[in-house]
């Protein structure tokens, strides 16, 4: 049975590894898409829709064509066709510069007919409301309902009971390097294409579709990327519009998104809006749970959310609606579903145990069946110092008010079939480990080449790898749901480990031993029952001449787990005269399995909590109602994480299995729970509505205090 | 004045008004040259076309003769100039991300003083010292603080990455042992959506330790 070995045997696995991309990312020699400069290469640009719902009743693009230094105009949308939303696209330029396609595209004169627009949740499901969607009987989709046990059986043994209703703002992905693509034809047949994506065959795929071409014959590269979170998995109009802009003008075509249309139609976190009334028994279990919820996501559905989240509770009845209103739609967003969920259902948690009178942690340790979180819960609760906790909520005293609080989460990241990988050996002693997978920004070219180097007995830095190219015919899964490491690690181990037994035949006889009796030791083969037997790697190597050793490898579901359980402390400390929020610390206690890097396992912890972070405190996408658009679509009034919100981060890498699990995701999940829990631990006062910002802070204060 | 408002300087609405007269109304365009403070650049313009000029920008100690409008910021100089020789500059390293100021992608030092390239228009970047990003190392000696990076793992995709190493390198120009505190003041004006921040900040600390 395969199995990554014990941690003790482990030169590389496990350990602290710098990346090997780091030294082109800090000298600014990585390109990206976006740098991607072409001979003779043209500027696109998209014209938009800048209002909610209109009929396109005429385009006219002869001034466009006509202007000096444009080489190629298309329409996006056909005479008679709906916009839906703000920020759809109406028609594409190609010119000589990004300022000439600017140009070019204000000299485009659309006729609309403009149709009423709902843009808000709140208008979209109002009597009387404008139907937007043409496939459903209203704004509101068929009801998801779910029930088990008997819920008013449930309610009649519980002691307490909470009524409340939850609700989390949209957010956006904000990648920073915006959705893109730079296309070359190099004939009628044969595509290139740089994209800024996190699928690199799905992409390939998607283009050969859609232009009609053999896959093989569209090359899709993306060396380096400026992050995707999920938005990133197809080409969609910008992408096909750079490819025909190309095919048109006869020269590569660069086509980035601007930074407001990022925000418009690059995808969404769908908001969600939750109406419990739960009830739990004397001695603290969770009996009864009714749930009434929706979501938008805006003109498309995929609004959902687990309800009850983490915790079991035997009786329950849930019915779940997605809204339509006329904005971009959602794409999966950094763990789908799950912060919302979590965020309701911790708070929940705590506004239950605080009428038990039971401390929050206590009451979560009977409720969940996890024994990996309950382990968490104890070593979370150490590194925060939970017994420093207000036991009664704003019992603190002064004007700056500090509270404790906690959620948790659940992912998969278990990975999955479909990989191909390949390591060679050539005969000059260099190693070369290639896979059509992409590097979103988390560091799987190091995990492959530490993976490589173990099993070799090299250093990471002797492995050439060779990702985001679909060239090589080495298809790999898009990276999401935290599925690229478990994905690609088994596989290239596989192929390792296959090249290093073609290795092995090869100089057995020359060690004058069975093959089974060598080893790798620190760039050296060994004789493991006469150690004086030994060579150097560039040695067995050598013996290879003119050819090279070449393996594929293969799924092994061993190598891999499901499940990623996780636990946050936050410590907040509340200005009670500005409201004013400052997140102090979070412990952040992440299940991974087997964290083949250790730092860049960090790092994403990180990176997760910060997201989540972002979504707590500051996140937003507001909608006009008046004039359906969106009012903060740049990086000014749309607020991300700064270095001024960023707090003391323990980032506790929990691996207590030697199987890998993605954990690109999980960690953004509970932090939005765990600071909304512990702002009410501050001030005794609770915000059921992400972000919780200042505004809402001091109103609920107010309120308090009438 | 903290760090973004440095950057900004009194730049941010010359080059939207310009931007805006040069996009604006295109077929009948005529910069004033007050606006310019160019002589080369205040050629009237007729037919419609925009006027240009031939401007000499020194980039990391390179002399480059480039054709630039009025409304050329120094970012698309750097991303997607080319020289009168026809050659591109292509100094990429500095990342055009939020268009506006806000985000410290695309800073670059200008004699000295940390810039937003995208907030500076390439006219008013003549006569003065540019360093890219690409122009921090020694050659193959990195700058100490690109050596943290990499050692903190201080990057994860990497986009933003160029402009915090140049918000970092200026920071500790002029003060050699900042605290957290002045770390998080004077990194204020660049943003990551990975989260990297805790690692910048240690690498920051160790940079400042080795230089």
């Amino acid at each position: 049975m395969a199995s990554w070995g014990e941690a003790s045997e482990s030169r590389l696995i496990g350990k602290r590894i710098t990346r090997l991309s780091g030294k082109d990312k800090v000298t600014g020699k990585a390109k990206y898409t976006f740098d991607i400069n072409r001979p003779g290469m043209l500027y696109g640009r998209i014209l938009r829709s800048d209002v909610a719902h209109a009929t396109v009743m005429g385009i006219d693009m002869s001034e466009a064509e006509a202007l000096p230094g444009v080489k190629a105009v298309i329409p996006l949308i056909e005479i008679g066709n709906k916009l839906r939303y703000q920020g759809q696209e109406i028609a594409a330029v190609a010119a000589e510069t990004d300022d000439i396609a600017k140009d070019a595209i204000r000299l485009i004169h659309v006729d609309l007919e403009e149709l009423p627009h709902v843009v808000t949740e709140a208008d979209a499901m109002a009597d009387g409301a404008p139907q937007i969607r043409d496939d459903w009987a209203s704004n509101q989709s068929e009801p998801n309902i779910r029930e088990d046990g008997n819920l008013e059986a449930g309610f009649a043994e519980a002691a307490v009971e909470v009524e409340a209703t939850y609700h989390t703002a949209v957010q956006t992905h904000v990648c920073l390097e915006t959705h893109g693509h730079v296309a070359e034809w190099e004939d009628e047949q044969n595509l290139t294409v740089w994209a800024s994506t996190q699928g690199v065959f799905g992409v390939r795929n998607d283009f050969a579709q859609h232009f009609e071409l053999p896959a093989n014959q569209v090359r899709v590269i993306t060396e380096h990327m400026g992050g995707g979170f999920g938005s990133k998995f197809s080409p969609g109009v910008e992408g096909h519009a750079a490819a025909e802009l190309s095919r048109i003008s006869g020269k590569a075509v660069k086509l980035m998104l601007t930074r407001k249309a990022e925000h418009l139609v690059a995808g969404n976190r769908p908001s969600m809006t939750q109406h419990v009334r739960a009830g739990a028994t004397r001695d603290g279990r969770l009996i009864a749970y009714d749930m009434k919820g929706h979501g938008t996501g805006g003109i498309s559905s995929g609004a959902g959310f687990q309800a009850p989240y983490v915790y079991h509770v035997p009786n329950l009845r849930t019915e779940k609606v997605n809204v339509a209103t006329n904005a971009g739609n959602q794409r999966a967003m950094r763990a789908p579903g799950h912060p919302q969920a979590s965020f309701a259902m911790d708070s929940l948690m705590d506004e239950l145990a605080e009428k038990l009178g039971m401390n929050p942690l206590e009451f979560r340790r009977i409720n969940d069946a996890n024994e990996v979180r309950q382990a968490q819960y104890t070593l979370g609760a150490q590194e925060i110092g939970w017994h420093r906790r207000n036991s009664v909520a704003g019992s603190g005293t002064g004007v700056k008010k500090r509270g404790m609080g906690l959620g948790s989460g659940l992912w998969g990241g278990g990975g999955g079939r479909g990989t191909e990988a390949r390591v060679t050996i050539n005969s000059d002693g260099t190693v070369e480990a290639v896979t059509g997978t992409q590097d979103i920004g988390t560091g799987v070219r190091t995990v492959i080449a530490i993976i490589v180097a173990e099993e070799l007995g090299l250093a990471p830095t002797d492995i050439m790898v060779t990702v985001g190219d679909s060239q090589p015919g080495l298809p790999s899964g898009g990276s999401g749901g935290s599925q690229t490491t478990p994905s690609v690690a088994p596989v290239i181990k596989t192929a390792a480990a296959a090249a290093k037994q073609k290795l092995f035949e090869r100089i057995a006889p020359l060690l004058d031993a069975p093959v089974g009796d060598l080893r790798v030791g620190t760039g050296t083969i060994y004789v493991v029952s006469d150690r004086t037997k030994t060579i150097t790697w560039q040695q067995a190597a050598g013996q290879l001449g003119m050819e090279s050793i070449s393996e594929g490898g293969q799924w092994d579901e061993e190598l891999r787990q499901n499940g990623a359980a996780g636990t946050q402390f936050a410590e907040v400390e509340v200005d009670t005269e500005t409201g004013a929020l400052k997140v102090i610390k979070i412990v952040a206690v992440q299940d991974c399995g087997l964290a083949i890097n250790r730092l860049t396992t960090e790092s994403q912890i990180n990176g997760g909590v910060i997201m989540g972070l972002g979504q707590a405190i500051l996140e937003e996408r507001f909608m006009d109602p008046y004039t359906g658009r969106m009012l903060n679509a740049n990086l000014e009034d749309y607020k991300v994480p700064g270095t001024f919100e960023i707090p003391e981060i323990k980032s506790i890498v929990f691996d207590t299995h030697r199987k890998v699990t993605g954990v690109g995701e999980p960690p953004c999940i509970p932090t939005p729970g765990a600071i909304a829990n512990a702002v009410y631990n501050a001030i005794g006062v609770r915000i059921r509505e992400l972000p919780i910002t200042s505004d809402k802070i001091l109103t609920a204060l107010v309120e308090k205090k009438a | 004045m903290s760090d973004k408002e440095k950057k900004q300087g009194t730049n941010i609405s010359r080059r939207n008004f310009l931007k805006g007269v040069g996009t604006g109304t295109v077929a009948a365009t005529v910069v004033p040259s007050v606006l310019i403070g160019s002589e080369q650049a205040a050629e009237a313009q007729e037919g419609g076309a925009i006027s240009s000029a031939t401007i000499q920008l020194n980039i990391n100690e390179k002399s480059y003769e480039v054709e630039v409008e009025a409304r050329t910021t120094l970012l698309t100089v750097l991303r997607d100039g080319m020289d009168t020789s026809g050659n591109n500059v292509d100094l990429t390293g500095a990342k055009l991300i939020c268009d506006r100021g806000e985000c410290g992608g695309c800073t670059v030092m200008v004699d000295g003083q940390t810039v937003y390239a995208c907030m500076m228009l390439a006219m008013d970047a003549q006569g003065k010292k540019i360093t890219t990003i690409e122009g921090l190392a020694n050659g193959d000696d990195l700058h100490p603080v690109q050596d943290a990076f990499i050692q903190h793992d201080a990057l994860m995709c990497g986009f933003c990455t160029p402009g915090f190493v140049v918000s970092s390198a200026a920071l500790l120009n002029e003060n050699k042992t900042p605290s957290l505190d002045e770390i998080k003041d004077g990194l204020s004006g660049n943003t990551c959506r990975c989260g990297t921040y805790p690692f910048i900040f240690d690498a920051v600390k160790t940079a400042s330790r080795k230089m």
